[in-house]
């Protein structure tokens, strides 16, 4: 296999030194190193392969919107090195059979590791636990569990959810949204939701289910995980459970830290996603959140959809956003060119732990002799105008399209192979 | 003006342009002119996705009135009861040359996605979209207000209007709110605490639960559609006691001053919102906001399209 | 040094000359139409209705009857809406007396294109059938573009195309006099 040795780049906030990569691993890290071909990183930050815990592949289903191939490659081109793939395809993956399909699907596109999701609930009707164990001990081995896109609400089936997952190391992930408070929602509830004339979205019905799933995970002994957290009320109640030794993490997508419920007054569907953009308190809230560790992660909840299901006015719009390709780029603009994080607490929130809360081994190691080369190159100098026609994903939805975002993934390596390079996909 | 999408596009001036304009159109048709040409060789599309014969008749009589060509699209048995997408629909209103197209949705915000989006170059005219605005319902009303009030003067800076209902799910009343403000009129809504929206404290008007309380001094007083059936969403425990705690019936009437005149923008739900010997009273201008919508809807058709803004 | 207060060009009638000039044409009205009682003055937005209601008084006060005086707004007949933006409507008043079979004079300050006249005689017919249509002008400052003619002339002026004409009257410029300027 070619080896390659990356050159003055820095690791997180290091000073610039090389990084030979050999036979899949890391094999030295130091200066005036030599490889088979050489990369550039003067001026690039390296970062362990980013590892994203939340990501909508839709397939098996919706093949229109996006394949694993597809967003494997999407993902690829944002840094990341692992994907969990969420449940709600067609089928939904409730059993082993489709989770096994789907981990097959991404290694033989073989770009990233693709760790299927298996649901809480079966066909995600959230009436009946689905076959948690079996697909525990399926060859995707899988570890989280979530009925994302729907809440787990009934408080029994949640409880229930929380203990078993606890035979094999697993853990439930909830999307925090009490279905009565939001029916028909289709914006954050606030002072833009009554003048624009659009059903509204309360934070307290985020915030409510967070609320008793903390107190239930605490009473039951589990780890809970909550998805795409977007209020300042729902920063508190983590930061309040975490201080009680309650074993909660929390993500925060890169959506949530960008835009406020303002860009919504256009009425551009592309806008529109669940949870919805909030306002600017609750922005400051996570960000700052996401700084102090309260919230443990960053998640794109990459959602592709076609284009007829955003060209369309709001409330026939479907909800979701893509963020593979920006993932990287969003969370540099929004939390270390603010000051808020350095380049470890970047990959502390975009590797280390995410690879945690998956159980994923080879994901979210130190950059050092002897770990997995997983690795993403960022230059910081570079700035890219979003176009919405030039996305790798199989979709165009994305709320940066004509934007201009700063930094640009230079390579990434997965296992030791370059999936980017010169800031594009190898092949 | 390009498209008229929300009673906040207009300014202080224009909106008065508009209401000058419709005064002179509706002492036209007084005078017994049957036609006017400004819009000769013009096409206006109606399309409306919500059943609205009203509202329909009176853009389409508007336009044929200034010799428009009128190409109605309703959404009931035609393509887009088929599934077909709005785009679709108004790349097809595009192709076959619409100047403006008139739209009543049932989702807030359509008419802002089909001025906007790039399909069609014409011009857009707001007729109802979802729970959003009615702009040429607001407009009409300023328009009855200005003739019944004042001694027909005109002027309705300082003017107490309060409107009673739904307000939550009401077009027509963020559009009033917003072009009342604008003319210099002051609002009071009212409206249980569970038919206002989030945030209503930010609008610019005053907001009161007590409809007895609130007669007081209104110089004229709007009535709402409250639709029965909210009460199975828990808006209201029984429509008897919203009619008991909302509605405007003869005492109430009553209390107001001699000159105050009442209003609705139908249709009516009789015995709910608003008993049927007010309806009928010679205090409400209910009949002439129908007709003054034509010279309105005319008004802002011949300024939409009648000079060199339209031109493609 | 140009003083931004004073108004350029030149002043080719003042108000004793627009005084005598209303005075003639009311005297030629009564001549030439023989007297008639059924005398329809209809003014052209904006100041020949103006000046329609001053001929109007003149005519009385010769006649020793009334005169029926209104005014027709052109706006919408314009053969020009789509070179500029919408224009503002003004007031059509027909008198009680109305135009059917009347002798109707239309009366402007101004004569040019002929466009608004032609304009003004469309509007005129949506309201009925006049026995017969007659043209009252103040200034008539020639090239016709349609075959139009006045039949009543204050003041011939020849100018050149690219100059302009401003009729000021009292009631709305606070003085009565006509300007020709010239094209800065």
């Amino acid at each position: 296999m070619t080896s390659y040795v990356i050159k003055d780049v820095s690791i997180l906030d290091g000073k610039p030194t090389d990084i030979l990569i050999r036979d899949g691993v890391i094999a030295e890290v130091g200066t005036g190193l030599k490889g088979d071909e050489v990369i550039d990183g003067a001026g690039c930050i390296a970062l362990p392969g980013l590892v994203d815990l939340h990501t909508h592949l839709r397939e098996p289903g919706r093949e229109d919107a996006e394949t694993i191939l597809s967003g494997s490659r999407a993902a690829a081109k944002g840094g990341f090195t692992a994907v969990h793939a969420m449940a709600n395809t067609d089928p939904v993956a409730d059993t082993a059979g489709v989770v096994e399909q789907v981990w097959r699907l991404g290694q033989e596109a073989g770009l990233v590791d693709v760790r299927p999701v298996g649901a809480v609930t079966m066909g995600l009707e959230g009436t009946a636990l689905a076959e948690l164990g079996a697909m525990a001990d399926s060859a995707a081995g899988v570890r989280v569990f979530s009925d994302d896109g729907k809440c787990v609400h009934d408080a029994l089936l949640m409880r229930r959810a929380l203990e078993y997952v606890k035979a094999f190391d697993g853990v439930v992930a909830q999307h925090a949204q009490e279905p009565r408070l939001t029916q028909g929602a289709q914006m954050n509830e606030g002072v833009l939701s009554g003048k624009l004339g659009l059903a509204g979205w309360p934070a307290v019905a985020e915030e409510a289910i967070i609320a008793r799933d903390v107190l239930l995970a605490h009473h039951v002994g589990s780890r809970l995980h909550i998805c795409h957290l977007s209020t300042a009320g729902s920063v508190e109640i983590i930061r309040w459970a975490k201080s009680r030794g309650i074993n909660v993490t929390a993500e925060v997508t890169p959506h949530h830290l960008y835009f406020t419920d303002e860009v919504v007054e256009s009425y551009d569907p592309i806008y529109k996603v669940n949870p919805p953009l909030r306002t600017a308190a609750d922005v400051a809230a996570v960000r700052a959140g996401l700084a102090d560790g309260t919230i443990n992660i960053v998640a794109t909840d990459h959602a592709p959809h076609p284009s007829e299901d955003k060209d369309c006015e709001w409330t026939a719009a479907a909800f979701g956003m893509t963020g593979l390709e920006s993932a990287l780029s969003v969370v540099y603009e929004t939390m270390v060119v603010t000051g808020l994080m350095n380049w470890a607490a970047v990959a502390d929130r975009m590797s280390v732990q995410p690879a945690l809360i998956g159980r994923v081994s080879d994901q979210g190691q130190p950059i050092a002799a002897g770990s997995p080369a997983n690795l993403v190159i960022f230059d910081p100098r570079a700035s890219e105008l979003v176009e919405a026609r030039k996305t790798v994903s199989a979709s165009r939805n994305t709320p940066y399209a004509g934007r201009t975002l700063p930094g640009k993934v230079v390579a990434t390596f997965y296992r030791g192979k370059p999936t980017v390079r010169n800031g594009e996909l190898s092949a | 003006m390009k498209h008229l999408l929300s009673a906040a596009d207009l300014t202080h001036e224009a909106a008065l342009q508009i209401l000058d304009t419709a005064k002179q159109l509706t002492l036209a048709t007084e005078q017994g002119v049957g036609k006017l040409p400004p819009l000769r060789g013009r096409t206006v599309v109606n399309l409306f996705y919500e059943d609205s014969t009203r509202t329909r008749i009176s853009f389409e009589a508007a336009a044929k009135r200034l010799s428009a060509d009128v190409i109605n699209f309703s959404a009931v048995g035609s393509s887009v009861s088929k599934g077909e997408s709005l785009k679709d629909t108004a790349l097809t209103l595009e192709a076959m040359g619409a100047d403006a197209v008139v739209i009543r949705h049932n989702n807030s915000g359509a008419p802002h996605r089909l001025a906007n989006a790039g399909w069609i170059s014409g011009g857009v005219v707001n007729a109802g979209d979802g729970t959003h605005e009615h702009p040429t319902q607001a407009l009409l009303d300023a328009y009855t207000l200005r003739q019944n009030l004042r001694g027909g003067e005109g002027d309705l800076t300082g003017l107490n209007v309060t409107i009673v209902g739904d307000v939550l799910h009401s077009r027509v009343a963020r559009s009033n709110v917003l072009l009342l403000n604008t003319l210099g009129a002051k609002v009071r809504l009212v409206a249980p605490p569970t038919l206002l929206p989030y945030g209503i404290e930010d609008w610019d008007c005053e907001v009161s639960y007590d409809l007895d309380a609130s007669l007081e001094g209104s110089d004229a007083v709007m009535m709402l559609r409250v639709q029965r059936e909210r009460m199975n969403a828990a808006y209201f425990p029984t429509s008897h006691e919203y009619s008991n705690r909302y509605g405007l019936n003869v005492t109430r009437m009553n209390r107001l001053s001699q000159d105050a005149v009442i209003m609705h923008p139908g249709p009516m739900n009789r015995g709910m919102e608003i008993s049927a010997d007010v309806a009928d009273s010679n205090r409400s201008v209910i009949v002439e906001q129908v007709a003054n919508g034509v010279s309105v809807r005319m008004a802002v058709l011949y300024l939409m399209l009648g000079g060199s803004e339209s031109v493609k | 040094m140009t003083n931004d207060f004073l108004p350029s060009g030149r002043v080719v009638l003042d108000a004793s000359d627009i005084s005598r000039a209303l005075t003639r044409l009311a005297h030629e009205i009564v001549e030439r139409t023989h007297g008639a009682t059924n005398l329809t003055l209809m003014g052209i937005p904006t100041r020949g209705v103006t000046l329609a209601h001053r001929l109007g008084e003149q005519i009385s006060q010769i006649q020793g009857l009334p005169v029926a005086v209104g005014a027709i707004d052109i706006t919408m007949y314009r053969d020009d809406l789509r070179l500029r933006p919408a224009r503002a409507l003004q007031p059509t008043t027909i008198p009680p007396e109305g135009i059917e079979g009347r002798l109707v004079i239309l009366v402007d300050d101004v004569l040019f294109s002929g466009r608004t006249i032609r304009a003004a005689l469309d509007a005129l017919s949506e309201h009925g059938r006049p026995e017969l249509v007659q043209l009252a002008i103040l200034v008539d400052r020639g090239h016709r573009e349609l075959p139009i003619r006045a039949d009543y002339v204050g003041k011939n002026l020849p100018t050149a195309r690219t100059e302009k004409i401003q009729v000021n009257l009292v009631e709305h410029d606070g003085s009565d006099e006509v300007r020709i300027e010239s094209e800065a």
